[in-house]
């Protein structure tokens, strides 16, 4: 049975305790949008600031638990700065690692989530590969990131 | 089980409820989620695989020995659970999947054929989702209004203007027992005001019969629902009790076997109560196994049930607050006899899910979320609580769990001070 340990990982603490990136963006310029999960009542913000194909910031307000706070405190040190491209890759990479249960859901297949996330560098985010044994937990873990995806979106249609 | 009259004998109640003796994580399970869903003892398993072994067959059908025998076992648990809730006629009482449904039941079948255009219900700012989501799909069909009564300070609804706020109304929604605060609301007095100017009223009992005397002819209401897995019952079958004569001017909610007397290729007729509502074949065996629920309950005696969780409520609100202090805050009415065992919390800022993942590792079971209520959730500021609910199977060494768990937590997310 897994413990505590497996979830809630040090720099997982430190990410929670000691948000990067938290704040808002005007938006416009800025794309602003809202992510909720309905099982517990957690809110994220995301401001994302896209030009040239370039994520040139990101900022999160919001509310959630430590799970989903650090995994969007993690996600904005990692996609800012990063191409669009890039990121909307780190997305799916981050996904695949989370979504043993989702991802098949969907209907895509584990092969090409394991070549993504031999192909993309998790770093930091690998911390939270212990949640998967948490299922509960998994959309704590996925909010922000389902969030950032929609405001990638919401920038290149706009 | 052998007791003082006043109190319950918690450590044989315990013996009688075989999950009890689960290990979680290498120690006790310390359940503290009835109001979620309660526990089961053996009597009602026993019942219901009796069932299966011994005359399991399908009702109001077959005309063979079994099929008769399942048929006047499940009539016998209607009129078991009318006479439990004070109900004049088990043809009152109907039978669904859960309470949920049966609010459902209403808002389709009497709210359709009375609710039009700027007509008014009335709910309560405390309410479960099941009792305000019907009521927006009908807003949304039919243009009525809803309006909201607030709560004050100690979480006790505000009736300071309630016959201005019922002006309009034709109907009033709202729970017996709070399922976040605990608050037990003044039914009689609300039904009585709303009758006075003309309404009805449908209280949400679903947190309210499994842990009080009920009687339904005393709080003077017009619906009232109820669900059995909450009151140490199967999952699978919730109960609606109104007045013949409103049933009876009601058009059926759903369609099927069971709810008719005939059908032609151009029509139907209607059966008579109660199974003009309970179309198709109903959960049989989980309906004898509510029977059997009642009949554990009525053994404890209802007062006594209540008398222990008044008692209970007292020692964990004074427990948490002493030991804790302002590192928890409690929402909910501050004197146990305003309130049922159901006590939300926040603890030093820590989030209700990190709380409830530390609190599980110690084999504890509580609830962390916005419990169904997302607008009383918004009108407290909280986006989610921890929430701790007892039954006739919880004593204080479970209260004294929960509170050194509490600690732990803290010290896990916070570091090792106490406050």
């Amino acid at each position: 049975m897994p413990g505590l340990e497996d979830l809630y990982r040090e720099i997982i603490l430190d990410h929670y305790r000691n948000p990067r990136n938290r704040g808002e963006l005007a938006a416009p310029p800025a794309q602003r949008v809202e992510g909720y999960n309905p099982l517990c009542g957690d809110e994220i913000v995301v401001y994302l600031l896209v030009s040239d194909g370039e994520v040139n910031d990101v900022k999160i307000t919001g509310q959630g638990c430590s799970i989903s706070q650090s995994s969007a405190s993690m996600m904005s040190a990692a996609v800012k700065g990063k191409t669009v491209d890039e990121a909307r890759a780190l997305i799916r990479a981050f996904k695949g690692m989370m979504s043993i249960h989702e991802s098949r859901l969907e209907g895509e297949g584990d092969d090409a989530a394991d070549q993504l996330l031999e192909e993309v560098k998790l770093g930091d985010l690998e911390a939270l590969q212990g949640v998967v044994k948490f299922p509960v937990r998994i959309k704590c873990a996925t909010l922000s990131w389902n969030t950032l995806a929609q405001g990638l979106d919401q920038a290149a249609s706009a | 089980m052998a007791m003082t009259p006043a109190t319950l004998d918690v450590a044989a109640i315990k013996k009688d409820f075989p999950i009890l003796d689960v290990e979680v994580h290498g120690g006790r399970l310390v359940y503290l989620d009835s109001a979620s869903s309660s526990q089961k003892p053996q009597h009602v398993l026993d019942v219901m695989n009796e069932v299966y072994e011994t005359t399991y067959a399908n009702v109001h059908r077959g005309v063979y020995a079994i099929a008769e025998e399942a048929t006047a076992r499940m009539e016998a648990a209607r009129a078991k659970v009318a006479r439990f809730i004070g109900a004049p006629a088990p043809r009152e009482l109907i039978f669904g999947k859960n309470v949920t449904e049966m609010i459902n039941l209403v808002a389709h079948s009497w709210g359709r054929r009375n609710l039009h255009e700027g007509d008014v219900v009335l709910l309560t700012m405390m309410e479960h989702h099941a009792n305000i989501v019907p009521w927006l799909m009908l807003r949304e069909e039919r243009g009525i209004e809803l309006r909201w009564l607030d709560f004050d300070d100690d979480y006790q609804l505000d009736l300071s203007d309630l016959e201005q706020k019922l002006d309009g109304v034709k109907l009033v929604g709202l729970s017996a027992m709070s399922n976040v605060l605990g608050t037990l609301n003044p039914v009689r007095q609300i039904a009585d005001a709303a009758h006075a100017s003309g309404a009805l009223v449908l209280v949400d009992a679903a947190q309210y019969v499994p842990h009080n005397a009920t009687n339904v002819m005393e709080l003077g209401v017009d619906f009232f629902g109820f669900t059995g897995h909450k009151l140490l019952g199967p999952t699978g079958v919730g109960c609606l009790w109104a007045r013949a004569e409103l049933l009876e001017a009601m058009p059926p909610f759903l369609g099927g076997g069971e709810m008719i007397t005939d059908v032609r290729i151009d029509g139907f007729e209607p059966t008579e109560l109660p199974w003009k509502f309970e179309a198709g074949t109903p959960p049989i065996a989980e309906i004898i196994g509510l029977g059997a629920a009642v009949d554990y309950l009525e053994h404890l005696g209802m007062d006594r049930v209540r008398e222990h969780e008044r008692e209970l409520t007292a020692y964990a609100l004074r427990t948490l607050t002493e030991r804790h202090g302002d590192g928890i805050v409690i929402q909910g009415p501050k004197d146990p006899g305003d309130r049922g065992g159901v006590i939300s919390f926040s603890y030093r800022g820590i989030h209700p899910h990190d709380v409830s993942q530390v609190l599980d590792e110690r084999g504890i079971c509580v609830r962390a979320s916005h419990h169904c209520a997302k607008p009383l959730m918004r009108r407290l500021g909280v986006g989610a609580t921890c929430r701790a609910s007892i039954y006739v199977y919880n004593d204080a060494a479970d209260i004294d769990a929960l509170s050194d768990a509490l600690a732990y937590t803290g010290e896990f997310f916070l570091g090792n001070t106490e406050r």
